[in-house]
């Protein structure tokens, strides 16, 4: 039984693999994804790594790719124009040659090992609470044995979220001539537009918009003198 | 099913994943084809887990995943930039971040 899942979620990995590769569109790209990942969960759950497996299927196919959707709608994941012709087409050629040496080389270096614990089922395993994989077990090393890590990625968590708010922010806000409402007295202290998250949305801000033409102050460059 | 199963279909999907960064142009599917890279060494690492009876790989596992969400939010945070700031979202076009 075991084998017969196994077969069905690798052949449903690999081909979502190569479904992100070749669709052009993106959108569908993100889609075959999505089926890979369930796949993949799937392939988690056939090694026992249950917590896993429920997290790639609520976090990675669901909350990241629910971004990655968002994107592609925003951006308007336009289909890619392939030039067969000319440079692209060797380029291709050479990665695909690229890409079945790794694979060949993967695959000489894992079948041809010598570890005998490779061609096995595995670890014993004996089902029970605390049993290997399950959520109280992941969550007892995470809390013990790898605490620093946990922590570690919880503040990469919180810069990649801060950072990708300042990536993607709107950098000006409002057209120049517009009433702007009064700043609070700590702005005061900075130049403008130096991105505060309420000039982001378009909140309190200077005074009055700058016009884009004159120079700003703080702005002031040394006039060049012409020779 | 053996262990070594399993590793080879991650070597598959990562040799895949490759191919992908490599030959596509648009950034949204070159980040698209780094998750697959990124999940045919989750999946190595689940297997050499069970390999060992141990839990070390899972717990690396899913500190991959973590880094992978936020590689994702930064990257798609910079791709949004791109595409306010009017510039082609196209690897061969952008050569260049600056400003």
């Amino acid at each position: 039984m075991a084998e017969l899942f196994f077969f069905i979620a690798g052949i449903g990995a690999v081909a979502g693999a190569i479904g992100v590769v070749v669709l052009r569109n993106p959108l569908f790209s993100v889609l075959a994804l999505v089926s890979h990942l369930l796949c993949l969960a799937l392939l988690f759950l056939l090694l026992r790594a249950e917590f896993i497996a429920a997290a790639q299927v609520i976090i990675y196919a669901g909350a990241v790719m629910v971004l990655y959707v968002f994107v592609v709608s925003y951006v308007g994941g336009a289909d890619e124009v392939i030039p067969l012709t000319g440079g692209g087409r060797a380029q291709r050629l050479l990665a695909v040659a690229f890409g079945g040496a790794i694979f060949a080389e993967l695959a000489i270096a894992v079948l041809g090992t010598g570890l005998k614990a490779l061609s096995g089922e595995g670890a014993p395993y004996s089902p029970g609470p605390q049993a290997f994989g399950t959520p109280a077990y992941i969550g007892r090393l995470l809390l013990t044995d790898f605490l620093l890590p946990f922590e570690v990625a919880t503040f990469l968590l919180l810069i990649a979220a801060v950072g990708a708010v300042t990536l993607a922010r709107r950098r000006r806000g409002l057209e120049s001539g517009e009433p702007l409402l009064a700043r609070p007295a700590i702005d005061y202290s900075r130049p403008g537009f130096t991105g505060t998250m309420a000039e982001a949305v378009g909140g309190r801000r200077a005074l009055t918009a700058p016009d884009p033409d004159e120079p700003r102050a703080g702005d002031e460059r040394p006039e060049r003198v012409p020779s | 099913m053996n262990i070594d199963w399993y590793v080879t279909v991650s070597a598959l999907i990562f040799s895949i994943g490759a191919v992908g960064v490599m030959t596509r142009r648009n950034p949204l599917v070159v980040l698209l084809c780094l998750e697959l890279m990124l999940n045919a060494g989750n999946l190595a690492l689940i297997a050499f887990s069970r390999m060992w009876g141990n839990g070390d790989g899972q717990i690396f596992a899913i500190i991959v995943m973590v880094v992978a969400a936020c590689e994702v939010c930064i990257g798609l945070g910079i791709i949004v930039a791109m595409y306010r700031r009017r510039l082609p979202i196209d690897v061969d076009e952008i050569r260049e971040l600056q400003g």
